[in-house]
């Protein structure tokens, strides 16, 4: 978890005072979703998006808090110590090789410490390896298509459900009428094209997100470790519809998913 | 200095509407940017207002005029304010004086750069009052853009402003190369050249070469709309990532063509509030070269999630990476500029110094996004608009604004009043920030960008972020109050406004003569 549950109560509590808005926010979030006032990246289920968190946490947000703190406190020490009342007389100094050898190769060292890790995680994300699972999807405006051409094709369509069509445990924005199911501890490899125009098929937990392109097949995956619904949304304008148009994956045991793919094949 | 004996100054509408000086065309195009800032602004507050809130209602069910409004936002900013201010306001007037030439090396061809600019404005405007309105984001990307979801005109318009735009600049920036090229003034030879110049040099070249292939790209996208090419629809044979491609080859160098003036303005005012020459110039001239020429080659860095091989995306990561080495550079070397000046903080100065800190703050979330692995969650999310608008509003406008306090009045004769600039300052930093910063958080908690509603667990970082728009939105009325104070009422402003300018604008009355030179400045 990226951030610390107290702090975030605490900047809750008293950004409630504050803000009106924060009343709104105070409705009871699924587990498996951004929380209120969230600073930092969703749980992961995959250990994909694991080792995102880990390498966002550890390393990259590690980096931009350190340069900016480094760069801020040189800035505020420059300006008090040499502002004019407490410099009169401006030194002519324009050049200092070794200090300038010195910035130019610590920040190569310091991106080299970034690159190697995450090349690595790059790679294991992007090299898919003995699936056992495919699921083939379809990005339309505007819902998605699902398709299992393992389990004898089945196939259905996942809308958002509307405003007024919530029911209790419904999430506004989130909720679909047919999720698509996985089981856990299992490689589920995505086939994903567009139908009409570009879409993205996204899932924070997951750590995934792949372009759903028009004439073009493209390809991901995912070993979810949790079971549990988890949600995503269209990441990328494909018109009026494109916010409402969200993602929700049902991950179940897999004694659970062949109950559930026996079930849709009688149908 | 100069002598009006012999040139009969042009007066009335013909002045402007005939212009060949490069003085003039730089007022209009400051008016213009003026202008179209405050039209991109009041977009983004109208974004602001529907987002401040889950199910906001300010554009009721229409949200093809939210799409509408977004891509008009963003267009307007880039090709109307930005670039406008930066290039053809402050790169036109003070190009010329800094180098020590009489004007551009094509004042009439300086001129129709600057009218291009209306006629396009129109057309983008025009685009959203007819038909659906383009809303497809500035990045137009098909399928979108074609005529199954855009069967109007509004995406053709959108098309012909951009084709008048890109006119105006590659013009623009052939004038540029010619004149700094040929014209500057005896003694100063490239490298003895201040560096706004330098930055406005390497800017025109990424221009000539950027621009041209955006027309390529929209001209297709145009030609498959009306003329049955097929050059981006996979039924017809084509591919719409070919269309990716082609805008981000542009889209890439784009960003430094809006960062890069930017960065020579920062140069020179650090170094006149310092009271001290710039730290490693030679450093900061190729640190701008490289940073302009590594531009060209990292442009898939936008198209990670396109599904490109792995392979590929590893090059485009690890040259994404490596601008951050001669960015960093610059960084350093305006703080070594600073060590051991004597340091005032007037309103440019403190622009400048914002622009310093923030500018870091906006480049360390591009190393981040730059990681091939970690931009697959950051895609689309609001962690990379508010990547872009710390660099891009927080950064290339406050570089606009040091500019513009810094030679205001040099341009109009004008001292502007220091407390409302600092009170402009304040305001815009407090509201800029409240804006955007909250967005890294809405980004890595998953929210998606270009929606007009998300779901209720967003609703905090989002109303912080709302109001901080406003602020920012009402420092404007700061800022123009200031400005009709210094018009108006301002005290005459002497040459040398700020006793630590040393290029050659500060040797000339404020404002300069209509023909700036009387004799050719030497330089030694």
């Amino acid at each position: 978890m990226g951030c610390s549950l107290m702090n975030k109560k605490l900047l809750f509590s008293a950004l409630f005072l504050l803000f009106p808005a924060a009343a709104s926010a105070a409705v009871e979030a699924s587990p498996n979703m951004a929380k209120p006032w969230q600073l930092g990246m969703q749980d992961a289920a995959t250990p994909v998006m694991e080792q995102l968190v880990w390498m966002h946490n550890n390393v990259l947000l590690a980096m931009c808090i350190g340069i900016s703190i480094f760069v801020l406190a040189l800035l505020l020490y420059i300006c008090l110590r040499f502002s004019r009342k407490n410099n009169p007389i401006p030194s002519k100094t324009t050049h200092n090789t070794k200090l300038e050898v010195i910035w130019t190769t610590i920040p190569i060292l310091i991106l080299l410490v970034i690159a190697i890790p995450s090349l690595r995680l790059h790679y294991f994300m992007e090299r898919i390896v003995e699936p056992e699972l495919t699921v083939k999807i379809v990005g339309y405006q505007w819902y998605w298509g699902y398709e299992y051409p393992d389990n004898g094709g089945i196939k259905f369509d996942s809308y958002m459900i509307k405003d007024k069509d919530l029911k209790a445990g419904d999430i506004r924005l989130l909720s679909v009428d047919n999720r698509l199911v996985v089981p856990v501890d299992t490689k589920v490899r995505l086939i994903l094209t567009g139908a009409d125009v570009i879409h993205s098929f996204a899932v924070p937990a997951f750590g995934i997100k792949r372009d759903a392109i028009p004439g073009r097949l493209n390809e991901t995956w995912f070993k979810a470790t949790k079971t549990g619904t988890f949600y995503g949304q269209c990441s990328e304008l494909c018109g009026v519809g494109h916010g409402f148009m969200p993602i929700a994956i049902d991950v179940v045991s897999k004694e659970n998913f062949a109950k559930w793919v026996a079930a849709k094949t009688k149908k | 200095m100069a002598d009006h004996t012999s040139d009969h100054t042009p007066t009335g509408w013909k002045r402007w509407v005939y212009s060949t000086n490069h003085k003039d065309i730089g007022i209009m195009y400051l008016i213009f940017a003026m202008v179209a800032g405050l039209v991109g602004t009041a977009f983004s507050v109208l974004l602001r207002i529907q987002l401040a809130h889950p199910g906001g209602t300010l554009f009721g069910d229409n949200y093809q005029l939210y799409n509408v409004v977004l891509t008009a936002h963003a267009v307007v900013m880039v090709f109307f304010l930005v670039m406008p201010a930066l290039i053809g306001g402050f790169g036109n007037y003070f190009v010329p004086l800094m180098i020590g030439a009489p004007d551009m090396a094509f004042p009439r061809m300086n001129n129709i750069s600057f009218w291009l600019l209306i006629p396009s404005m129109l057309m983008l405007i025009g685009s959203s009052l007819v038909d659906e309105g383009a809303g497809t984001g500035w990045t137009l990307y098909p399928p979108l853009s074609m005529l199954a979801s855009h069967p109007g005109m509004s995406v053709d318009m959108a098309i012909f402003a951009l084709h008048l735009a890109g006119i105006s600049s590659i013009l623009g920036a052939i004038n540029i190369i010619v004149t700094i090229f040929n014209m500057r003034a005896p003694g100063m030879t490239l490298f003895k050249m201040p560096l706004f110049p330098w930055s406005i040099l390497v800017t025109a070249f990424l221009l000539l070469l950027a621009v041209p292939v955006l027309g390529g790209a929209i001209t297709m996208l145009l030609t498959d709309r009306n003329f049955g090419s097929n050059f981006f629809n996979p039924a017809g044979g084509g591919d719409p990532v070919l269309y990716q491609h082609l805008f981000w080859f542009f889209g890439h160098p784009e960003v430094y063509i809006l960062i890069l003036p930017g960065f020579g303005i920062i140069s020179e005012v650090v170094s006149t509030f310092s009271r001290k020459p710039i730290f490693g110039y030679l450093a900061m001239v190729l640190a701008m070269s490289a940073i302009g020429f590594l531009g060209f080659i990292v442009w898939a860095h936008h198209m990670f999630t396109v599904g490109l091989s792995a392979d590929t995306t590893s090059y485009y990561m690890i040259a994404t990476m490596i601008i951050a080495v001669p960015t960093g550079v610059k960084i350093f070397s305006w703080l070594g500029t600073m060590w051991g000046g004597s340091i005032s903080f007037e309103t440019p100065m403190l622009f400048a110094i914002g622009f310093i800190f923030m500018f870091v703050v906006g480049g360390v979330t591009g190393v981040v996004l730059s990681n091939a692995a970690i931009d697959i969650p950051m895609q689309d999310t609001y962690y990379v608009v508010a990547h872009f608008h710390y660099v891009m509003s927080v950064g290339a406008v406050f570089a606009i604004f040091a500019g513009f306090y810094y030679w205001l009045g040099k341009m109009s004769g004008r001292v502007y009043p220091e407390f409302l600039g600092k009170l402009h300052f304040w305001t815009f930093f407090i509201g800029t920030n409240l804006t955007f910063f909250p967005q890294h958080f809405l980004g890595l908690s998953g929210m998606p960008r270009r929606i007009p509603d998300y779901p209720e667990v967003y609703a905090g970082w989002n109303y912080v972020s709302s109001i901080g728009s406003y602020i920012a939105a009402a420092s404007t009325a700061i800022f123009l109050l200031m400005l009709f104070l210094t018009l108006k009422f301002g005290k005459k402003c002497p040459a040398k406004q700020w006793d630590g300018g040393t290029t050659i604008e500060w040797d000339l009355p404020s404002p300069p003569a209509f023909h700036s030179f009387d004799k050719l400045p030497v330089v030694k």
